[in-house]
């Protein structure tokens, strides 16, 4: 029963994300030569709704479906992963004109290319795994 | 109904990615993509060369589920609830685009020249995707999230380590941009 509950939430994710065309390439390159307020207001409206309810959670103490206070794990504190891990996702998100969420709509769109989009972000984070002892963090 | 088969204007789409975030932490859970790219891992069998890989996957089955979901959304997006959609983008975007050989933009959803079948004869385009696909595999993982983790959820929770990465993917963008793809192109 949860199951189709997390399956429903993810296509409606899915469904958000094409219909508003964060999935789609033209409107990343556009975000990045500031030619339109499209993704800045996606993004903005989704953090203004976004920053009122997790801190409404909080300041209620409220608890999930099964009852446990909802806890949104604190960051560990670092600047270095952040910034250099951030501009090397930001290097392949204008790239790849996707980030992890779209390119599995794209995917069910049926732009078979993402696949190959796909199979590299695995092997991006297969290469994180076996060398992140030897990385700043 | 008409609405629906229409682009969704942003602020109609961004207050349902934070619903999408409120749902996820109600289950208990978190709205976190990339975390799935680490399972596929993890499912591939790289636990057994790498510990960041050995651990139990099955406790992030819900977000394979989410995953799973998110490809059955964009079917049904893209088949049902749209008429053939084309980003309206900036004409100044699509000329400039036009400029440098994507003559694709404001004809279709995202460039022919890269997700079209003609893709896979294009060694150079195989290439872009696949290397493209790297960045946001190894930084997402590095950084510890991507836009939905720390851009929507960690910026939510106003956590400092999220705006820090949300402000790296926007240096990196912007570097690909402006700097990278007029060699690239």
């Amino acid at each position: 029963m949860k199951s189709l509950i997390y399956l429903i939430v993810g296509i409606f994710f899915g469904i958000v994300m094409f219909k508003s065309e964060a999935a789609s390439w033209f409107r990343i390159y556009e975000m990045f030569n500031f030619q339109s307020f499209h993704m800045y207001g996606l993004m903005g409206s989704a953090l203004a709704v976004g920053v009122i309810v997790v801190q409404s959670i909080k300041r209620k103490k409220m608890k999930d479906t099964s009852g446990n206070e909802i806890k949104i794990q604190d960051k560990n504190k670092s600047i270095p992963r952040y910034l250099i891990g951030g501009i090397l996702f930001g290097l392949g998100w204008a790239l790849a004109g996707a980030c992890p969420g779209p390119m599995f709509v794209l995917l069910g769109a049926g732009y078979l290319p993402i696949l190959v989009v796909i199979l590299g972000a695995v092997i991006g984070t297969w290469l994180y795994g076996m060398l992140r002892g030897k990385l700043p963090h | 109904m008409n609405w629906i088969l229409q682009p969704w204007p942003w602020y109609v789409s961004g207050p349902l990615i934070a619903l999408v975030m409120f749902l996820l932490l109600y289950l208990g859970k978190n709205f976190g993509m990339s975390a799935n790219l680490r399972t596929l891992c993890s499912l591939s069998g790289a636990g057994k060369s790498c510990s960041f890989f050995n651990f139990d996957w099955k406790a992030q089955r819900w977000n394979l589920i989410v995953m799973i979901g998110a490809i059955i959304g964009g079917f049904i997006a893209s088949n049902f609830l749209s008429e053939n959609q084309v980003p309206a983008i900036n004409p100044k975007t699509t000329a400039q685009l036009h400029e440098i050989g994507i003559d694709s933009a404001g004809e279709a959803y995202v460039p022919t020249e890269f997700f079209g079948e003609e893709a896979f004869s294009n060694p150079k385009t195989l290439l872009l995707l696949l290397v493209g696909g790297l960045f946001v595999g190894f930084g997402a993982r590095y950084a510890g999230g991507c836009t939905s983790g720390h851009s929507i959820s960690g910026i939510s929770n106003l956590q400092l380590p999220s705006l820090i990465a949300t402000i790296g993917f926007f240096i990196g963008g912007l570097i690909m941009v402006h700097l990278i793809f007029p060699i690239l192109f």
